[in-house]
């Protein structure tokens, strides 16, 4: 299935913006963190099609998947 | 003593062009033994602007400055965020400030935190806040707490207050902030920064804030250990904070309500993004 990932900030480094990639039917969002080498500690929010899911969110065909870094900074 | 009315004919008779001039303000507030904040809000009230406000008015009116004036908001953190809110919701007009944080100054603060300097090492950030604000604009009243947010002391103090800003540096104490202004019925304006990025986003009251910011996130320190803060970040950040607060106070323009604006000034990319609910 194809999953539009859209990384933000700190996330894009070595790695993308947004890129559409391949992924088995039932993948969750905890292993497209891992794929993506994305430690569990540093992510902060996702969100599935604009709405915020969780880590063990699965994942269809044609989702749009953003990636969140967990900043706490003030 | 004096009357009231006798200070408004004193502000109308000095005002020119609409606008009273400082000198005159102090003068007034000399003269009827007032403080600048009360001959600010007389002035407001009879449609006179107190002329340190002139390059708001195509921006804000006089009567949304009076609607500024009498506004209460508090900033929950005096850091580099809160440093910058500060400053901007002191010149824009905020009538009071709650400024609230547990912490002193620190050499490590000095690259970002502008209510920092040399000689206020070791000196609690909300006394330097009374004293910055003092400086830049005496009618503004500036309440510090000096002491650690909590969701148990939280809703008393945010209970004067028509809104919050999040000028905070660690999770736990956000989510304390944010079912606080849940529980007393306030918005709350959500900032973080790390390194060349941040965040911001609007939580009203209704929202479950525990589905907006951190959603999974499991506690801990996040990025900012990782990427530190330089100056320019906060100032950023907060900025956009105080342009969301000004516009919740005067009820205009479209809140970052149901969506966030991401931050990379690395890539030069501001990005608002719907962020809903699940």
């Amino acid at each position: 299935m194809k999953i539009t990932i859209k990384l933000v900030g700190a996330f894009r480094v070595g790695r993308f913006k947004e890129e559409v990639r391949e992924y088995p039917p039932s993948t969750c969002v905890r292993e497209v963190v891992e794929d993506l080498r994305i430690s569990n500690f540093l992510l902060g929010s996702v969100l599935i099609n604009d709405v915020h899911a969780g880590g063990d969110s699965m994942l269809h065909d044609g989702d749009r998947l953003c990636l969140l870094p967990f900043m706490d900074g003030g | 003593m004096c009357s009231m009315g006798e200070l408004s004919n004193y502000i109308r008779d000095l005002a020119e062009g609409g606008l009273l001039a400082w000198p005159l303000q102090i003068a007034a507030s000399e003269r009827f033994g007032v403080s600048v904040a009360d001959v600010e809000r007389v002035a407001l009230e009879q449609g006179i602007l107190p002329a340190r406000y002139q390059r708001n008015r195509n921006t804000v009116s006089v009567s949304q400055q009076l609607i500024l004036h009498r506004s209460t908001v508090a900033v929950i953190g005096c850091g580099g965020l809160g440093g910058n809110v500060i400053e901007a919701l002191a010149r824009l007009g905020i009538g009071s400030l709650l400024v609230i944080d547990q912490d002193v100054f620190e050499e490590h603060n000095l690259n970002r935190q502008i209510l920092s300097s040399p000689a206020t090492l070791g000196r609690p950030k909300v006394e330097e806040a009374v004293r910055h604000v003092g400086r830049i604009n005496p009618a503004v009243n500036v309440i510090p707490y000096h002491l650690a947010f909590s969701s148990s002391n939280g809703p008393g103090l945010l209970a004067s207050c028509d809104l919050a800003i999040d000028a905070l540096d660690d999770i736990s104490t956000r989510l304390a902030l944010a079912e606080s202004c849940a529980e007393v019925g306030i918005p709350l304006i959500h900032g973080a920064i790390a390194g060349w990025y941040g965040q911001v986003t609007t939580i009203l009251p209704g929202d479950d804030p525990l589905n907006t910011v951190f959603n999974v996130h499991g506690g801990g320190k996040g990025l900012e250990l990782q990427l530190g803060n330089p100056s320019f970040t906060p100032v950023v950040v907060a900025g956009l904070q105080v342009a969301e607060a000004c516009k919740l106070l005067l009820n205009v323009g479209a809140p970052l309500h149901g969506r966030a604006l991401l931050v990379d000034l690395l890539g030069m990319d501001f990005d608002a993004i719907a962020w809903g609910e699940r």
